[in-house]
Parts: structure tokens; C-alpha cells; sequence
């Protein structure tokens, strides 16, 4: 129970000055993924009876592995900020919220690493 | 945090029933969410059978009949009586709407009323809007100018004021905001619909001199950014106006002056 005024409530701390590059980001990354999913999808399926041989060698040309490595970064970073979406809106209290971003975070960033290493290994290795 | 089970202070039970006398010809049951701070006791639904061919055609019309004939403890907020003072905003028959202008025909079956849905209550259809207001009052929602003011009246052409319309009309029933799931989960920081509907209002007022300002005070990840275009604002408003667009174009405003 507070006795402060309802508008001091309001008000609290002020505003963060900060969520419009969260909001942009989402809707350009959204954008960015259907190109690259669709490319992805349409390789794939090009490519999906073929042997390791073949596939190494189509990875190892720079535009595809550059394509991969953009893929991932992008939705790598766009499932970061819906996660974030996710837990400022459900979770609480706070510092179980960060929590949660940080490890989502760390997660995210293991998965880019490893998975832009493994990319370059396979293409670098052709 | 979002809670999905009412504590158990809120379970509702089952209330009286309160019968049409025996020559009603065309009856209708209303089923009333009741609760009294005094009692001590949970809140309950109460059903009132209302004879229509003695009643007037909107759901205020039958609350009233109800409070007036058959059972004055019933408490709920109402002034114009014509869905320009907002005071009868109530969750009737699964929507937010103002009882004044919903008619009792347009329902099918019981009608089912409760106060503003995730709102605390005060009594009865009666929610606590001291926070909403609150907010109200933090977008500041008056003129604001540093050239002195003229002589006259402040000029704004008709373009301009054509801007304002399905801005101006908002009555601040709060219908919109108390049917948005953000506004449920974070009501506490996030603005809601209406208040984001009222802080465009003058963000787009030509006569206003203080749009950058009003924009920093809304950009914020939990003041704004918690629209998550859901829509139930625009779906439920009883004026038909579309508090989702007015979101829309704020942070359409905020991308464009960076």
C-alpha cells in the first residue's frame, strides 16, 4: 500500500526514452526473414535428395554461405526480441524476467556461434 | 504477472432470483454480477426477470426498471442516458459496451452483465477508474503552446481540423482499454487504447506546439510499445472509433523523427 498520488504512480521513474529501435527492428527483420526463408526452403528442397559432396560444394559458394550466415543472424536476433516481447509482457516479478532474457540471450548467442562456425566449416572445408 | 485464476476472494456463486409477477407477457432474465465491499461475502450473480412490455428498449432501460421496481441496492454508474457521457460502460453479454446504447433486442438469451472486465471493483457494476484517469491526466491533455496566445481564437484549417475527427469523439468510457489483454497484464505501466487514442488526439492538434514532447512521453517499451495491435479496442468501442490506428500512427510518428 503506497500513499503517493495516482498520478505520481503513473508517472513513476518517467519514460525509458527507448522501444522504438525494438519495434522498427522487429518489422524489418519480419520483413528481411521471408526472402531468406524462402530461399532457404526452395535450396533445400532443390537439394534434398542430393549426397554430402554435393551439398558441401553448393555451400561453399560465398553467396549461399553469406545467405546462411544472414539467415541465421537475422532470425537468431528476431527470436530475441519476440522472447523479449514475451517475457515484458507475462512474466513478472522483474528480476525473474530478466533472468530469463539474459539466459535467452546467452542461448541465442551460443546457437549463432555455433551455428555460423559449423556453416563455415562446412563451406571453408570444400 | 498474467494471472488466469481468479483469487479466491473473486470466485463468483450463485446469487437470488428475483421472478416476474404472473401477468408479464414477454420476459426477459438478467443475470447481474452483485458484490458488496460491507458484506464481507464473494460476489455473486443475481437473475432479475424484467418484463419487457414494460420496459424501454435498452439495457440501461431494464437496470434502471430493475434498480427503480425491484431491487434498489443494485449499484451502477449512469448519467445521459445517449453514449455521450461514458458513465454506463459495463461488459454486457460478452463485450464492452455502454448500457445506454445497447439494445436489450440485439441479445439473444439471458443477458449476462459484469463491471469492466480486470478492473478492481468498487460495488456492483461499479469499477475503480482512479489509475485510468491517472493517466488520463499524465498525457496532458490540454493545448499546450509557447507563442503567446492571440488575440483571438486560434486558427487551424480545415484540413487540419478534420485530423481530429474520430479523435475528438472519444467519450473516455473506458470500454477499450479495460477489453485489451495488454492493458489486463500491464495496465499498471502501459497507457492503454484509450489514453494512447486521447495522447494522439493532440499530438496531431496543428495547433499544438508540443507534439515532440507528448511523443517523448509515450516512448516507452511499457507506455506504448505493449499494443501489440490486438484490435479488441477498435472491435468493442461504442462510438466506433479505431483507438488501434491511433496507436498505429504514433508509432508511426516515432520512426519517423528519428
Amino acid at each position: 500500500m503506497s500513499i503517493r498520488t495516482p498520478l505520481a504512480h503513473v508517472r513513476g521513474l518517467g519514460t525509458a526514452k527507448d522501444g522504438t529501435h525494438h519495434w522498427w527492428m522487429q518489422r524489418v527483420t519480419s520483413v528481411a526473414l521471408v526472402p531468406l526463408v524462402l530461399w532457404f526452403a526452395y535450396s533445400m528442397l532443390c537439394y534434398s535428395r542430393a549426397d554430402y559432396d554435393t551439398l558441401q560444394y553448393w555451400l561453399s559458394k560465398p553467396f549461399n554461405a553469406g545467405l546462411m550466415v544472414m539467415l541465421l543472424c537475422v532470425m537468431l536476433y528476431h527470436a530475441k526480441l519476440g522472447m523479449q516481447v514475451i517475457y515484458e509482457d507475462y512474466v513478472r516479478p522483474e528480476w525473474l524476467m530478466h533472468t530469463l532474457m539474459l539466459i535467452t540471450q546467452f542461448v541465442l548467442f551460443l546457437l549463432g556461434a555455433i551455428s555460423i562456425v559449423a556453416v563455415l566449416k562446412i563451406a571453408l572445408a570444400a | 504477472m498474467a494471472q488466469f485464476k481468479l483469487p479466491a476472494n473473486s470466485v463468483i456463486g450463485k446469487g437470488k432470483t428475483y421472478y416476474a409477477g404472473a401477468g408479464a407477457k414477454n420476459v426477459k432474465r438478467f443475470q447481474i454480477y452483485r458484490w458488496d465491499p460491507d458484506s464481507g461475502e464473494n460476489p455473486r450473480m443475481d437473475t432479475y426477470e424484467v418484463d419487457l412490455a414494460t420496459c424501454g428498449p435498452m439495457v440501461l432501460d431494464a437496470l434502471l426498471k430493475i434498480k427503480n421496481e425491484v431491487d434498489p441496492t443494485l449499484t451502477f454508474r449512469r448519467s445521459c442516458r445517449e453514449g455521450v457521457c461514458g458513465s454506463c460502460a459495463m461488459n454486457i453479454d460478452g463485450i464492452n459496451t455502454l448500457a445506454c446504447t445497447y439494445a436489450i433486442g440485439d441479445i439473444k438469451g439471458e443477458v449476462k452483465i459484469y463491471p469492466l472486465p480486470h478492473m478492481s471493483v468498487v460495488k456492483d457494476l461499479v469499477p475503480d477508474l482512479t489509475h485510468f484517469y491517472a493517466q488520463y491526466t499524465s498525457i496532458k491533455p490540454w493545448l499546450q503552446t509557447i507563442t503567446p496566445p492571440p488575440e483571438r481564437e486560434r486558427l487551424q484549417s480545415e484540413e487540419d481540423r478534420a485530423k481530429l475527427d474520430g479523435l475528438y469523439e472519444c467519450i473516455l468510457c473506458a470500454c477499450c482499454s479495460t477489453s485489451c489483454p495488454s492493458y489486463w497484464w500491464n495496465g499498471e505501466r502501459y497507457l492503454g487504447p484509450s489514453i494512447l487514442l486521447q495522447a494522439y488526439r493532440w499530438i496531431v492538434d496543428s495547433r499544438d506546439e508540443f507534439t515532440g514532447e507528448r511523443l517523448d512521453n509515450l516512448e516507452d517499451p511499457f507506455r506504448l510499445y505493449r499494443c501489440h495491435t490486438i484490435m479488441n479496442c477498435t472491435k468493442t468501442c461504442p462510438k466506433s472509433l479505431n483507438p488501434a490506428k491511433a496507436i498505429a500512427e504514433i508509432k508511426k510518428m516515432m520512426v519517423e523523427r528519428r
